[in-house]
């Protein structure tokens, strides 16, 4: 059976680069996904650009086989059914815990006082679950846009949220309190491609993890 | 005139429709003839093989569920009863099989052959297409043991896909036995056990390589149970890795002319506890989603009383619609 071709998920974003950086040192014929922002399907390519956090939806449905997506949307999007296969080890961030820089305290006696803190967060799942585990009640503010302003504007006691460098929080006056996760990008697999295309996906998983930790033992 | 009405002459006000709950629909006549059509011909299929169709309530007592195992009893839909009792909207039709066999078949000379058509109700937050009402149909082979009846249950697996009209698909067979001894083997026990086979059910293989690392066994160990894990093939990889039972399975499906659709993976598990040895899903190129799944459950029908090892398997009958319609479409473009 002559092998059959791999669809690649690529985020749009931070990860993009790098992601085609290795889809590139795997064969995959990325120029024009890099010079060309506003297309986003490439089917002679066999590549499909999304937002971040789509990745796992569309590798899920198996509109494409393989995906590259942050650890942080595989945590918030938990209960999808997709095999997680590689660390790919770029991209690194930390989930934090951060407040306005001086109301630390203010958000200890918050807790203490009411029992609950208010948490904004795009990622209402894993703040849940980090809250939850320490034993502390939280009242969990779903947000779209910079979560930072929540905290800011008084909206939230605290904040959940991912950060790589900790620039955008420094420059809006907020302070890490806590560490909840480091993520960093992972690559995903489609179920059933995972067993009919079982070659084809195996030989891309070993020349990713070449490409990533060249000196580990293949 | 009610605020329901759809067809105003004036064309003035906003119409308003009256909703389904989300994760269920109408079935409309067209789709409708087309299913009824697809699942007469699987259940001649069944019932040419002796098995003989039936059908379970919609409604059963949450102890039933309970004794399936406490994974078994999560997104099932609850109703109380007029005297207090809980019932439970049918979850899968494995369970009540089990209940039905294991009582009104109490003293029937084994084996037992069922096939049924039957919606199943799912407690899910529906926000990636999935149904919270699917229609499964499917069988359960009660009485005969491993091999000879898993053998019989994927054989009849393949006749059943082939005669829907599905071209291309292929089923993927695993053995929880193999790789829980493969762990205990390894020396791993316990809570490391629990973590690992957690990182397997959520199909998380960085977690499984970390808690692999983390965990007290031997790098040889390791690395063999990292390659166990991602093992996907054929006869010769059944061999390489001394998978007896999978053998054994592979003779009769091979002297039946069935190993061709199989595909190995011995790092397949099912998501429910109460599977006991082979374990099977069904995957179509025409298909992002698993069609079916199944397995054998050795000890389910013993806990309704009546010991019989078993084996059963269902295909989401619109999944199985949809793949064969997509496989045609592919076909005529």
């Amino acid at each position: 059976m002559a092998a059959q071709r791999v669809i690649a998920a690529v985020p749009r974003g931070t990860l993009m680069p790098k992601s085609l950086d290795l889809l590139e040192g795997i064969g995959y014929d990325v120029a024009e996904v890099r010079e060309n922002d506003r297309k986003l399907f490439f089917d002679a390519q066999g590549i499909i650009t999304m937002r971040p956090s789509d990745v796992a939806t569309y590798v899920e449905r198996g509109v494409a086989d393989i995906g590259i997506v942050g650890k942080d949307v595989l945590m918030e999007q938990s209960d999808r059914d997709l095999y997680e296969v590689l660390d790919l080890d770029f991209g690194a961030c930390r989930m934090i815990v951060a407040v306005v820089e001086g109301n630390e305290q203010a958000s200890e006696e918050q807790l203490r006082r009411r029992g609950t803190l208010r948490v904004a967060t795009k990622y209402p799942k894993i703040a849940q679950k980090h809250f939850g585990q320490t034993g502390r009640q939280v009242e969990l503010v779903e947000v779209k846009g910079s979560v930072e302003l929540a905290a800011i504007a008084g909206m939230a006691d605290a904040i959940v949220d991912l950060t790589a460098t900790g620039i955008t929080l420094r420059e809006n006056g907020l302070v890490v309190t806590e560490e909840i996760v480091d993520c960093t990008a992972r690559l995903i697999v489609n179920p059933g491609a995972y067993r009919l295309k079982s070659e084809e996906i195996d030989r891309v998983v070993a020349e990713l993890s070449a490409l990533v930790a060249p000196n580990a033992e293949a | 005139m009610s605020s329901a009405e759809t067809t105003q002459s004036g064309g003035a006000s906003v119409p308003e429709t009256i909703p389904v709950p989300m994760g269920t629909r109408d079935v409309l006549p067209e789709e409708m003839a087309e299913l009824r059509e697809i699942s007469g011909r699987v259940l001649k299929v069944f019932t040419g093989a002796g098995y003989g169709e039936i059908a379970t309530p919609a409604l059963e007592y949450e102890e039933t569920m309970r004794l399936a195992g406490a994974d078994a009893a999560e997104n099932v839909y609850r109703v109380p009863d007029k005297d207090g009792q809980v019932l439970t909207l049918r979850f899968d039709s494995t369970v009540p099989i089990a209940r039905l066999a294991a009582t009104r078949y109490r003293a029937a000379e084994p084996p037992l052959r069922f096939c049924y058509m039957q919606h199943v109700y799912r407690a899910i937050e529906p926000k990636r297409a999935e149904s919270r009402q699917f229609l499964q149909i499917g069988m359960e082979l009660l009485g005969l043991p491993a091999q000879t009846g898993d053998a019989e249950a994927i054989e009849l697996l393949v006749s059943v896909l082939r005669e829907s009209g599905l071209k291309d698909f292929k089923i993927a067979v695993g053995d929880v036995n193999f790789f829980a001894e493969r762990l205990a083997a390894a020396g791993i026990t316990g809570s490391a056990k629990d973590r690992i086979v957690h990182e397997m059910h959520t199909r998380d293989l960085v977690g499984y390589r970390r808690e692999l690392a983390t965990s007290s066994v031997s790098p040889a160990d390791q690395k063999s149970l990292e390659a166990l894990a991602v093992a996907r093939g054929g006869r010769a990889l059944l061999e390489a890795e001394g998978a007896e039972e999978l053998i054994k399975l592979d003779d009769l499906l091979a002297a039946a002319g069935v190993a061709d659709q199989v595909i190995y993976d011995l790092g397949l598990v099912r998501p429910l506890s109460y599977y006991t040895g082979t374990v099977l899903e069904v995957f179509a190129p025409s298909s992002g989603f698993p069609l079916g799944g199944g397995g054998r459950y050795d000890n389910l029908v013993g806990r309704f009383g009546r010991d019989l090892a078993a084996f059963g398997f269902s295909l989401n009958l619109e999944r199985l619609h949809l793949a064969v319609l997509a496989e045609q479409e592919e076909k005529t473009s």
